[in-house]
């Protein structure tokens, strides 16, 4: 059986991949895990995964360009430019014309 | 090459990572199997020289660092093994092929250790090769092999420093001890310098080609030069090499040109230690078949 490990470096940190081990049944796992990433206290916590347990999504279709969702769906800079110009303070602005 | 491969080479060239389950061309996927295979082989059989000197430690702190030493090289074995695994090669194959001479491992582990001197030379100098070779991983296109890297790294950094310690511990005794590191120095400098493989350019080379590794070999051994040789020279010891100097104007390393003969020799199995390390390999494999079947049938 394949595991996949994961492991907290402190508390307080998420836990995170750490790699995978192959072993015969959950107890096996139990003990290579530990040697493969707990020898050096560089773990304080390890999740093990089964494999197949592991439901992986890796496609995000966005069909619809929802970019009000994004940072990239605002352009701030050329408009703040015109307001600034407008209401004639360009020459206040933190960094002058550069903000444009 | 077809559209799809020629896409995929210009997104890893482009530094693009990729994944287990992604597409990859077969030429790339034959490649990194026999890449990876060759660096887990080179892990494990890397352990058959410092293992004859458990024993023989000089004292019970240096013995349990060897132990210790050695426990992460196996390890990063199964770690290596684990990755090709996934990429489609069973470790008992590969097993298979290191035993009966298929597949290759490094030269370095195909030399005889004479005395405490080269375990140490070994602990500092192999393994300071070889981490400039695996530093350099840590950017491989192959994600999950790039991603064990890291932890890797992080261990071989423990072996320079004991490597380090035993050298340091020697030179600073008795003028015999001293000896000792000269002699294992002046057997083990042409291996190092093999190390790397021959000066082929990068353009030429599919590993760097393909991004599984990221930097030439002749790049690799002037990291290695300009790291360590100053830091042997700094305790009095005498690299085996007279027209080795670093040119000034260039910041290059010159040095005597080595035998790449040898080198293809050594590592095709012909080195002086090559069969009796195999015979090793192959004698304590029978011996732990047993296990393997008990743990598997205890499972079942």
């Amino acid at each position: 059986m394949v595991f996949e490990v994961f492991r907290r470096e402190r508390k307080g940190q998420p836990f995170q991949h750490a790699g995978a081990i192959d072993a015969p049944d959950e107890r096996f796992a139990e003990i290579y895990a530990r040697e493969q990433y707990g020898r050096r206290q560089e773990s304080v916590a390890l999740w093990l995964v089964p494999r197949e347990a592991v439901n992986e999504i890796d496609e995000f279709p966005d069909e619809f360009e929802m970019k009000y969702r994004r940072v990239d769906g605002y352009s701030i800079k050329a408009r703040l430019h015109e307001a600034r110009e407008r209401a004639g303070t360009l020459d206040m602005a933190p960094g002058g014309d550069a903000a444009a | 090459m077809d559209s799809q491969t020629a896409e995929f080479l210009e997104y890893v060239q482009a530094g693009g990572q990729v994944e287990t389950g992604d597409w990859m061309p077969d030429e790339y996927r034959s490649r990194l199997i026999k890449f990876i295979e060759m660096h887990a082989n080179s892990e494990l059989m890397g352990v058959l020289p410092e293992r004859d000197w458990i024993l023989r430690a000089p004292t019970l702190q240096r013995k349990l660092a060897l132990t210790a030493k050695i426990q992460d090289e196996v390890g990063h074995a199964q770690l290596i093994y684990r990755v090709i695994e996934d990429l489609g090669k069973p470790r008992s194959a590969c097993l298979d092929d290191l035993v009966s001479g298929k597949a290759k491992f490094h030269n370095v582990f195909h030399y005889p250790t004479h005395t405490w001197g080269d375990v140490g030379v070994i602990a500092w100098l192999v393994d300071a090769a070889a981490i400039v070779s695996q530093k350099a991983l840590l950017k491989c296109s192959y994600a999950p092999y790039a991603r064990i890297m890291k932890k890797i790294c992080w261990e071989e950094s423990f072996h320079i420093l004991h490597g380090r310690d035993v050298i340091l511990t020697l030179v600073t005794g008795t003028d015999d001890q001293f000896g000792l590191v000269q002699e294992a120095l002046d057997r083990w400098w042409e291996p190092l310098m093999h190390f790397h493989g021959n000066p082929i350019p990068a353009d030429e080379d599919p590993m760097v080609v393909w991004r599984i590794k990221s930097q030439a070999n002749e790049e690799a051994r002037q990291q290695f030069l300009d790291g360590y040789v100053p830091q042997i020279r700094e305790l009095g010891l005498e690299v085996p090499d007279r027209a080795l100097r670093k040119d000034e104007d260039t910041g290059t390393w010159l040095y005597t040109e080595p035998d790449w003969e040898k080198l293809r020799e050594v590592v095709t199995g012909h080195g002086p230690a090559s069969a009796e390390r195999l015979a090793f390999r192959r004698l304590s494999r029978e011996h732990v078949a047993w296990v393997e079947r008990v743990v598997l049938a205890e499972a079942a």
